[in-house]
């Protein structure tokens, strides 16, 4: 029977911390360690996670945990992998937690190393779509249009002009041997997913969107609805990649207005009308590219 | 024991081999490579059972092997120049986390401009990042120290990790006789590595955390003591290797003539044996002239020196260094030792043998002649080209 909300070990072991009301990427750690359970083994760099659980003599992880170099979450998962088989010891599970600029920045060469050997390792990357723990500065996974404090919305220039790396299919495009997308606005789906990846050998790789109140502009009880609208506005996807092929968890019969999703956030507020549509024709060109390659759709369950 | 034709890396990697490390990391930068090169032919052939794995740059190769010492494992990997300066985060990191790696440097010049050739500019600026510093003078001492860095670095009152270097090419590629031990033998010398400082299934830990400035200064207190235990460990180290193996090594000096020495050089690595000659050359022609070879340059032999030198006329510091702007940092390493022990001995400082450049007999020569005359200013060794 797969795990979910009520089937889920009442055990915590991410507890104590002192992140923000509201933070989306504390809420994908602990659920994800709950479903891991006591024999996982955390590697989370530098980054908001490390700096709000991590405070000698305030430790909070309840399992196994330490903080890697921001750039070797993934180098030194491969080393605590391997150092337990080499004494072998095999029934624990090295689990890495990193945001998107830990991930799709600074640790993206030791990610694709790590995938390139197909060490037995889980990577999750929750993606609070800038570098928070500094302050909320941009990273490659910042949407199109997002102020951060170091892309200022102002006359001249409306926020990152960038849009967001797809790390889900730069992954994927490694061969790795599973990987999905995820949101905290959808924790039954997430919690599948870690558990399947879980049970399979060599890489895996989730990706998890994780909104971060501070960073976002939005109320500190508005966490999982953004989460959900995100992705029932199409601007996110949950899918899986596995033996090569692709999966589209969950389509919408709709879409939920993409322009209420933005304008409920800080970060949007100076959008444009014409930049809500070049939000909305790329998110149109995406989810077409989605639906060629997808192998098959599935419906979400809840 | 079994006599091999086997070159400086050759023999680093058979003593590798002989302390059994559960995990290598292995990214390839000359001089080093053969190195690597080496132990995956090891776990090919099955002589040696380790964890390869080949990661994807010399920062991830010390991030992994801090992923494999932290929950228990020894781990072995090997750098030069360029690539000990790309993991440079990684060394402060694992001394701070107590991780008893063990790591070889072929000693190589740093860019720019580029030059793969040997000098001890890219180890010796990395002085402060808490590792013990060895540097061999021949491939025996390097197989040797390969066995012993363990010894030393697993202690539990030490637990600090140990970088070997050996000069670029002039040793990791010089072919020399070497004894190599038997795995017995090596097995009787080096314990299992057990630590208590590791992540433990059974007993969950959170490691490598923050300290903020209430509780920092005493770990990084409790960093330098355990640095500074390494002494007594190396001490103990070389007792039992000379008791096994029959070699004896003096500890983090090795003095050689200078027991009544009025001019003596202080040196490191390789370019000893050459000085060693041109002593005994000397001192066949009559001159009371002697060598001290720092064996360790962390921890730093402070007494040592200062007792080799205390009753010479005058000193030399010999290096293949220099901290731009003031002078070898051997060079204030060993004025500190003498200025703490009221010598007032004269010190000159020689820079020499950058990028490759050969330090010839002569030269050596020269600075015993100089060490005659009173010095203030930093020599360069065979500056050539313009610059002449």
């Amino acid at each position: 029977m797969s795990i979910n909300a009520k089937t889920l070990n009442e055990d915590e072991f991410f507890y104590g911390h002192k992140a923000c009301a509201g933070c989306g990427g504390s809420l994908a750690v602990r659920i994800a360690l709950k479903v891991l359970g006591e024999r996982a083994i955390a590697v989370l760099p530098a980054g908001c996670m490390s700096a709000v659980g991590f405070n000698f003599p305030q430790l909070c992880f309840g399992n196994n945990a330490i903080i890697s170099t921001f750039a070797g979450t993934a180098s030194m998962l491969t080393g605590v992998e391997a150092g337990l088989r080499a004494q072998g010891i095999t029934d624990f599970q090295a689990v890495g937690f990193a945001g998107d600029g830990g991930t799709a920045d600074i640790g993206i060469q030791a990610l694709s190393g790590a995938i390139d050997r197909n060490d037995d390792i889980l990577y999750i990357c929750y993606d609070n779509e800038a570098y928070m723990n500094t302050g909320i500065q941009k990273s490659s996974l910042t949407p199109f249009g997002a102020k951060t404090t170091t892309t200022p919305a102002g006359k001249n220039i409306r926020g990152n002009l960038r849009p967001k790396k797809n790390m889900f299919e730069i992954v994927a495009a490694h061969g790795i041997p599973y990987a999905a997308t995820a949101s905290v606005g959808y924790l039954n789906d997430f919690m599948r997913k870690v558990e399947k990846a879980s049970k399979i050998r060599g890489t895996k790789y989730i990706h998890i969107i994780a909104p971060c109140p501070t960073g976002w502009g939005i109320a500190t009880d508005e966490t999982v609805d953004i989460a959900k609208e995100v992705v029932d506005c199409g601007l996110w996807y949950l899918a899986e990649y596995e033996n090569g092929e692709f999966t589209l968890n969950h389509r919408p019969k709709e879409f939920t207005d993409v322009a209420e999703y933005l304008k409920k956030q800080g970060r949007f507020k100076h959008l444009t009308e014409d930049d809500i549509e070049t939000i909305k024709r790329s998110r149109d060109a995406k989810w077409d590219a989605i639906l060629k390659t997808s192998k098959s759709i599935r419906r979400i369950q809840s | 024991m079994a006599k091999q034709f086997l070159s400086g890396n050759e023999a680093f990697a058979y003593g590798i081999r002989l302390a059994r490390p559960q995990v290598i990391s292995a990214y390839p930068i000359t001089p080093q490579t053969i190195v690597v090169e080496k132990l995956s032919e090891m776990v090919e052939d099955g002589s040696l059972k380790s964890e390869f794995i080949h990661v994807e740059s010399e920062h991830s190769a010390l991030s992994c092997a801090m992923g494999a010492s932290a929950v228990g494992a020894r781990a072995f990997t090997a750098t030069s120049s360029q690539g000990l300066l790309y993991m440079a985060e990684c060394l402060t990191y694992a001394s701070g986390g107590r991780f008893p790696i063990v790591m070889m440097n072929a000693n190589r010049s740093t860019a720019l401009p580029w030059n793969i050739y040997g000098d001890q500019r890219d180890s010796l600026s990395q002085l402060d990042c808490g590792w013990i510093q060895a540097y061999a003078e021949n491939a025996q001492e390097a197989l040797d120290l390969a066995l012993m860095s363990y010894y030393i670095a697993e202690r539990k009152d030490v637990s600090t990790p140990f970088m070997v270097n050996l000069d670029g090419f002039v040793l990791t590629h010089t072919y020399e006789v070497v004894d190599v031990p038997t795995a017995d033998q090596a097995d009787a010398f080096l314990p299992k590595f057990e630590t208590e400082n590791k992540l433990d299934l059974e007993n969950p830990r959170n490691l490598a955390f923050s300290a903020g400035p209430d509780h920092n200064t005493l770990f990084k207190y409790k960093e330098h003591i355990g640095l500074l235990n390494a002494k007594k460990a190396v001490a103990e180290a070389e007792d039992k290797f000379a008791d096994i193996f029959g070699r004896r090594y003096t500890g983090l000096t090795e003095s050689y003539r200078t027991e009544d020495a009025d001019y003596i050089l202080i040196t490191l690595g390789s370019i000893a044996g050459l000085v060693k000659e041109t002593v005994d050359k000397l001192r066949d022609e009559g001159r009371k002239v002697g060598l001290l070879r720092l064996r360790y340059i962390r921890p730093f032999p402070n007494e040592e020196i200062a007792d080799a030198v205390k009753n010479a006329k005058a000193v030399a510091v010999l290096e293949k260094d220099i901290s731009f702007g003031n002078e070898g940092t051997v060079y204030t390493n060993v004025n500190s030792a003498l200025h703490k022990a009221n010598l007032s001995v004269p010190a000159s400082n020689y820079i020499g043998g950058l990028g490759g450049k050969n330090i010839s007999a002569d030269e050596i020569e020269t600075i015993y002649d100089e060490l005659t005359k009173e010095q203030t200013e930093v020599k360069f060794l065979g500056i050539g080209g313009e610059g002449k």
